[in-house]
């Protein structure tokens, strides 16, 4: 129960958002964040989203852990 | 879509593996996790096999449905054999009580019913108002707060909430505290520390010197942070850090913060294979007392059976066993028919290495 995935915003009605799990879409409540927009990424948890990650620091984070890499070990 | 596959790149997981095999030489380091996300993590990509010999993971109590004692699971049944209608999360439903689960309450006509949110349980409520539902809430920091958030709106009057929800900090500072655990780090769940933020974590280096590391769910993720929790080891070093910046900040979810704290005070509650863990439970606050089905119905707090003779979920829990060194584990114990509670959620260190074992 707590797997908590990520997905897109498609559509917002008031505190319920549409979200596309690469396919599989469901509602999920969104008034535990402030300002989601459609095209946001968040993470639901039991039908709440629980927080938001955005496209561009998704895939930063991956040029961020080969350098945090590089840091540690020097690799 | 999200680059997620880059998380599990092989070429990059191998560099990983290097660097840790480089950095850990001479030494060796345990670790503990406390998240079934990161267990099946784990499990599911051979980590353990992969990292080298000097690097161990342990798993800890991450998984909600384990630790929910027996006591609570006995008044949910108890509820539904009187006639409520009982809703909870679809992995709570075989774990066993002292002597029955909900699923065999259910099997014997008792209405008990799966839901995937307490929006859904919401919705059930006022579909038929003329009958008692009682949401069984099962849950840890990141459960927690989409029942404030519904609680603080006002639910129904005819649906109360039987409330077992945990938070992770408190066990974790217990587990340090007991003194037969040996290991150097902690690796932190990501989705929890969505909630509760790195700033939670804090008390862990700061009273009992031991390093955080919060990480994401992908194997990179965990390896990344391995990488982390040696470095900082080896460089006598404790202090919460953060791996999985994408999803986690240092203040955490603020919205979802107040709103728990708005509606549910911490009180000392009982885990299951672990005992009484200080500060460690949410209690309903007195405001919205309606809703507590506790009081409603007057439940009063028995003793259940939350180890059964042979199991042995209580070690597993606490990192000192692994599932397959009880006897239980496979023989008698299996997902379809579990004996233990660690063997029935997907998130339970027995059932994920039951189900992953033979990939491995
Ligand atoms: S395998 Fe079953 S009986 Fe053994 S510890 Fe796990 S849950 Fe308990």
């Amino acid at each position: 129960m707590c797997l908590a995935i990520p997905g897109v915003v498609k559509e917002i009605r008031g505190n319920i958002a549409v979200v596309d799990y690469g396919g599989v879409v469901k509602e999920a409540d969104i008034s535990l964040l402030s300002d989601v927009r459609v095209g946001d990424y968040v993470i639901v948890h039991v039908g709440y989203a629980i927080t938001k990650l955005t496209e561009s620091e998704a895939k930063e984070s991956i040029a961020t852990w080969k350098e945090a890499l590089e840091r540690l070990a020097g690799f | 879509m999200l680059a997620f596959k880059d998380f599990r790149s092989r070429k990059l997981a191998k560099r990983c593996i290097e660097a840790i095999e480089k950095l850990s030489a001479g030494e060796s380091y345990t670790f503990m996790h406390v998240c079934g996300t990161h267990e099946q993590t784990i499990t599911r990509h051979g980590l353990r096999s992969l990292l080298p010999e000097n690097i161990r993971l342990i798993a800890g109590p991450g998984c909600p449905v384990c630790v929910t004692p027996a006591s609570d699971v006995d008044a949910a049944v108890a509820l539904a054999g009187d006639g409520k209608v009982v809703l909870t999360y679809g992995d709570a439903l075989r774990v066993p009580g002292s002597e029955l689960s909900l699923a065999q309450v259910k099997a014997r006509g008792g209405d008990v019913r799966v839901v995937y949110s307490i929006r859904e349980a919401i919705k059930l409520a006022k579909a038929e108002p003329e009958k008692e539902f009682v949401f069984f809430s099962i849950g840890l920091d990141t459960t927690a707060p989409s029942i404030a958030a519904e609680v603080a709106r006002g639910l129904p009057a005819n649906l109360s909430i039987l409330n077992a929800l945990r938070l992770t900090v408190p066990v974790m500072e217990l587990l340090l505290g007991m003194g037969d655990l040996h290991f150097e780090g902690y690796l932190a769940p990501g989705h929890v520390s969505a909630i509760i933020g790195a700033r939670a974590y804090e008390v862990i280096p700061r009273a009992y010197g031991m390093p955080v590391v919060i990480s994401g769910f992908e194997p990179l993720d965990v390896l990344l942070s391995i990488a982390m929790l040696i470095k900082q080891v080896k460089e006598g070093e404790a202090r919460v850090e953060n791996e999985y910046t994408r999803a986690v900040s240092y203040e955490g979810n603020v919205i979802a913060q107040e709103l728990v704290s708005r509606v549910f005070e911490v009180s000392t509650v009982h885990w299951r294979g672990i005992g009484r863990v200080p500060f460690s439970g949410l209690k309903l606050r007195e405001e919205y007392a309606e809703w507590d089905a506790r009081l409603k119905y007057d439940l009063r707090e028995d003793r259940g059976i939350d180890i059964r003779p042979g199991c042995s979920c209580h070690l597993v829990i606490t990192g000192k066993l692994s599932p397959q060194e009880c006897r239980m584990f496979r023989s008698a114990c299996t997902p379809a028919k579990p004996y233990g509670p660690c063997m029935v959620s997907q998130e339970g260190t027995c059932n994920v290495a039951y189900r992953y074992s033979q990939e491995v």
